[in-house]
C-alpha cells in the first residue's frame, strides 16, 4: 500500500478518512477479526513468479454471479445443453393406486431414479422399497411403473436412466400385492 | 424593460425540446422559464428509482405523460442483489393514478411490478398506450389479464425478460374483440401457451401491428397463419424454430416469411433446427437485425445464414458461430454495428467451440461501423485488443467478459492493462466498459487518464489496491454508473473522492475491502447519498469497525434514506456514531 505514496499521491492530505484528526495510523483490517476478508492483493514482486508456478489450481468452484450470465439465458442453455431435452419439460402424470388425485412431475428435473424414486415417496407419502435387478422391488408395499413409447407398461428401474426419461409416457404407483406380475421373477 | 417574451411562443419552441438535458438547461434560465417549462414536461425518465420520490416529481411536473424508471443496481441480473431488496412500483403507480390520469407510457427496467400495480394501471390511465417491463419481476399472467382487459387504447406491451409467474396462457384471450389498436408485443418471456386461435385472431384484427415476439410455446407449424395475417410485421419474434422434417411444413413456411416483404428483425429460435433455416431465406437480405442468442445450431449453419444478411446492423449469436463465422460476418456484413457473442457452455471447465480472441479481431478489422461488443470467450492477449483499439476507434460501447478471473495474456502471460489501455487511449468516445482478465492498478490508471467520456465501468476481479480505485473517481469526468466486485478496493480511495459520488447515479462495491467504518463515515459527510450497507451475516454492529461489509450502494438522491428497504440492508445516517477504537 506504501506505493500509493510514492507517485506523489498524498491520500492523507484529504479530509476523509478514518481516525482521530491529528493521528497518522490508518486502522488496517484486522486478519483475526470474525469477518470475511477478500483480498486479492499482489505486490508487483508477486507477479513475476505467478507465471512461473506451475501449482496444480485448486478445484474450480462456482463463483456466485460469475461468469456474468442472466439466469434466463443460463436456463435455456441448461436445458439445450441436455442432448436429450427438447426444452419444454418433460412431465408425466404420477399416479397410485387408492390416491383420489393423480400428480404430475417434470422428469428433466431429476438426475437419477434415487433422486425420483425418493421425491414420489415424499409426494404420496408411501414406502417404494429398493429397486434389484433380478427381483424388482420384490417386497416393497408399493411398486413404480411406468407406461412407454410403445404401450407398454415397464417397471422403473429396469432401463438406463436417460433412455427412461425419453420413454417413460406416464407414472402408475402400484400396490406390492398387484405388481408380482411386472418382477423379474414371474410366477 | 421593453417587453416580455411571451409564455406561449416559449412553450411552443419547447415542444420541440425532447432531450431531458436540453429541458433541464432551459429550466435553469430563469424562475419563469422553469416555470413554463415543468408544466410542458410529458417525458420524465427517473435513473434510480430511489433518487427520487413519486410526490417530488408530481409536484415538479403536473402534466407528465410518459414515466421510464429503472430499479435494481445493473449486478442484479447476475444474483449479486438478494431477494426483496426493493425498487417496487406501487408506491409510483399508486401517486400516479391520482395526479396523471392522462399518463400513457410507463417503461420500467429491474422493478418490482405486482398485479395490484397492474390492475392499478388498467383502470387507472383512460388513455394508456405503452407498457414496457424490462427484467422486471413480482407479477403473474393474471396482472397481463388485466391489462388486456381493460386497457383499450393500449398500443404496446413488451415483457421483455422479464420473470412473470405463468399461470396460464389465458390472459391473450382477456384482449376483446373490439381492441384492434395493437402495434407491439413481446410475450417471449413466457412459458405457457396462449390459445392460438385467440392470437390468430388478435394478429388479424389489428392493422398496425409491427412487433410481434412469440414464446417458445407458439408452435412453427403455425407460424405461417400468423404471417399471413401479418404481412405488415416489421419484428418478427418465432416460437420454436423446430418441427418434423416435412416439406409441406417447410414450404408453408418459406411461402409466409416471402410475403413479409418488412421484416427488418428476427429473434426467437429456440431449439432451431438447421433444416428450416433456409426458409428465412427471401427476409435475409433485408434484415437489420437478428438474434440468434438461444439457437444452438452449429458454426457451418449459422455461419451460411449470416453470410446472406448483407444489411446486418446488429447480430447477437452463441458462441457456436467460432472464429471463422466471424470471419464471414466481417466480410459479409459491413453495416455491423453492434455484435455480442454470448457463451454456450459458460461453467464448462474446458472450451467447447473454437471461439479465441481472433474472431473479435476479424469483426473489428471488416466491419468499419462496428461500435458495440459484448464478447465472451475464453483468452485474450494485450496484442489483439490493441488491433482491436486501432481498428475501431469509434468504439462507444466495449464490454468483454474473459470466462475465468484474473486470466492473463495467454501468450505473454502478462496482465490485460496495456489492451485495454489501448481501447481507453483510442476510443475516445467510449461510454461503456467492462473489464475482465488479469489487470493491475495500471490499467485503472489508463482509464483514468483516457477515458473521459466513459458514463459506465464495469470491473471485477482485478486491480492491486486503492490506487485502482482512486485512478477512476479522480479521473473519469463523464462517470455515472461504477460497479465493482472481487476488488481489493477499501475506504482511502472511497473516502478521498467522497464528492465525486454526488456526480454520479450510483456506486456498487461488492467483496471488497470497504469497512463498516467507512461506510458510516460517507453516510455521515454526505447527507445528499444514500449509502447501503447490504449485509446477509447480520447488523453491521455485531462486528468490529474495521471489518469490511458484503456489498455496498452508495446513490445520490433528493428523496432521502428509503423506508422499505429489507432486514439486511441499513442506510448509514447523518446520526451515524463512529467509535475511534
Amino acid at each position: 500500500m506504501e506505493a500509493a505514496y510514492e507517485n506523489g499521491l498524498n491520500l492523507k492530505a484529504t479530509e476523509l478518512r478514518l481516525g482521530l484528526p491529528g493521528t497518522d495510523n490508518e486502522s488496517e483490517p484486522q486478519t483475526s477479526s470474525p469477518c470475511v476478508q477478500n483480498n486479492n492483493k499482489r505486490s508487483s514482486s508477486e507477479m513475476d513468479t505467478e507465471k512461473q508456478e506451475s501449482v496444480a489450481p485448486p478445484p474450480k468452484t462456482q463463483v456466485v454471479g460469475w461468469p456474468p450470465v442472466r439466469s434466463y439465458r443460463k436456463n435455456v442453455l441448461q436445458q439445450q445443453n441436455n442432448p436429450e431435452s427438447d426444452g419444454s419439460g418433460m412431465f408425466v402424470k404420477v399416479s397410485m393406486d387408492g390416491a383420489p388425485y393423480l400428480r404430475k412431475i417434470d422428469l428433466k428435473f431429476y438426475n437419477n431414479y434415487f433422486d425420483l424414486l425418493k421425491a414420489l415417496e415424499n409426494m404420496f407419502k408411501c414406502n417404494i422399497g429398493v429397486y434389484s435387478e433380478r427381483e424388482g422391488y420384490n417386497g416393497s408395499e408399493f411398486v413404480p411403473t411406468y407406461e412407454d413409447k410403445d404401450g407398454d407398461w415397464m417397471l422403473v428401474g429396469d432401463v438406463p436412466w436417460d433412455m427412461f426419461t425419453t420413454s417413460c409416457k406416464r407414472l402408475r404407483i402400484m400396490k406390492g400385492s398387484e405388481a408380482k406380475g411386472l418382477g423379474c421373477c414371474n410366477l | 424593460m421593453g417587453y416580455s417574451f411571451p409564455e406561449e411562443a416559449l412553450e411552443h419552441v419547447l415542444w420541440f425540446l425532447s432531450s431531458d438535458r436540453d429541458r433541464n438547461s432551459v429550466s435553469l434560465v430563469c424562475k419563469s422559464w422553469y416555470e413554463i417549462e415543468r408544466w410542458c414536461r410529458r417525458r420524465v425518465f427517473v435513473g434510480n428509482c430511489y433518487a427520487v420520490t413519486p410526490e417530488i416529481v408530481i409536484r415538479r411536473f403536473p402534466e407528465v405523460r410518459a414515466l421510464e424508471m429503472k430499479g435494481k443496481p445493473h449486478f442484479a441480473d447476475f444474483n449479486l442483489v438478494p431477494e426483496g431488496w426493493g425498487a417496487y412500483v406501487y408506491p409510483w403507480i399508486s401517486a400516479m393514478s391520482v395526479a396523471y390520469p392522462w399518463l400513457e407510457e410507463i417503461k420500467l427496467k429491474r422493478m418490482v411490478v405486482t398485479d395490484e400495480s397492474l390492475e392499478l394501471i388498467s383502470k387507472s390511465f383512460k388513455n394508456f398506450r405503452v407498457l414496457v417491463l424490462s427484467s422486471c419481476e413480482g407479477f403473474t399472467t393474471d396482472g397481463l389479464a388485466s391489462i388486456a382487459a381493460n386497457c383499450s387504447n393500449l398500443r404496446e406491451l413488451d415483457l421483455r425478460e422479464s420473470e412473470v409467474e405463468d399461470l396460464s396462457g389465458h390472459w391473450l384471450s382477456h384482449f376483446p374483440d373490439s381492441y384492434t389498436s395493437l402495434v407491439s408485443l413481446n410475450m417471449s418471456c413466457l412459458g405457457s401457451e396462449v390459445s392460438f386461435s385467440a392470437l390468430e385472431r388478435l394478429v388479424a384484427r389489428c392493422p398496425n401491428l409491427r412487433t410481434l415476439r412469440l414464446n417458445r410455446a407458439v408452435p412453427l407449424e403455425k407460424l405461417p397463419n400468423l404471417l399471413r395475417r401479418a404481412p405488415q410485421l416489421v419484428e418478427l419474434g418465432t416460437g420454436a424454430y423446430s418441427a418434423e422434417i416435412r416439406s409441406d411444413i417447410y414450404s408453408n413456411l418459406a411461402e409466409a416469411f416471402s410475403f413479409c416483404k418488412q421484416l427488418k428483425g428476427l429473434s426467437g429460435f429456440w431449439d432451431a433446427v438447421p433444416a428450416y433455416l433456409p426458409a428465412m431465406n427471401s427476409v435475409c437480405s433485408g434484415l437489420t437485425s437478428l438474434n440468434l442468442s438461444y439457437a444452438t445450431i452449429q458454426c457451418p449453419d449459422l455461419t451460411k445464414l449470416v453470410s446472406q444478411c448483407h444489411s446486418l446492423q446488429r447480430l447477437w449469436v452463441l458462441d457456436y458461430i467460432e472464429d471463422s463465422g466471424l470471419e464471414a460476418l466481417s466480410a459479409s456484413c459491413k453495416d455491423l454495428q453492434e455484435l455480442r457473442v454470448f457463451p454456450s457452455d459458460p461453467f464448462g471447465a474446458e472450451p467447447n467451440v473454437f471461439l479465441t480472441e481472433q474472431g473479435l479481431v476479424s469483426v473489428s478489422e471488416g466491419c468499419p461501423k462496428l461500435q458495440s461488443v459484448l464478447y465472451f470467450c475464453r483468452q485474450m492477449t494485450n496484442a489483439a485488443l490493441i488491433t482491436i483499439a486501432k481498428n475501431r476507434p469509434n468504439m462507444i460501447r466495449f464490454r468483454l467478459c474473459i470466462i475465468e478471473p484474473q486470466v492473463p495474456d495467454y501468450l505473454t502471460l502478462e496482465p490485460l492493462d496495456t489492451g485495454f489501455g489501448a481501447i481507453v487511449k483510442s476510443c475516445k468516445e467510449l461510454r461503456r466498459l467492462s473489464m475482465s482478465g488479469l489487470l493491475t492498478d495500471r490499467v485503472f490508471d489508463y482509464i483514468g487518464t483516457h477515458a473521459k467520456k466513459l458514463e459506465m465501468l464495469s470491473i471485477a476481479f482485478a486491480g492491486d489496491s486503492d490506487l485502482g480505485l482512486h485512478h477512476v473517481l479522480s479521473g473519469c469526468d463523464s462517470l455515472r454508473k461504477l460497479e465493482i466486485r472481487d476488488c481489493p478496493f477499501g475506504d482511502k480511495a472511497l473516502l478521498a473522492n467522497a464528492a465525486k459520488l454526488e456526480t454520479m447515479r450510483s456506486l456498487w462495491m461488492s467483496s471488497c475491502s470497504v469497512s463498516y467504518g467507512a461506510c458510516k463515515l460517507l453516510g455521515q459527510k454526505m447527507p445528499r447519498l444514500n449509502v447501503e450497507v447490504i449485509d446477509e451475516r447480520g447488523p453491521p454492529d455485531s462486528r468490529p469497525e474495521s471489518c469490511p461489509v458484503e456489498k455496498l450502494y452508495v446513490y445520490r438522491t433528493v428523496g432521502g434514506r428509503r423506508i422499505d428497504m429489507p432486514g439486511y440492508v441499513w442506510t448509514m445516517d447523518e446520526d451515524s456514531t463512529i467509535e475511534f477504537s
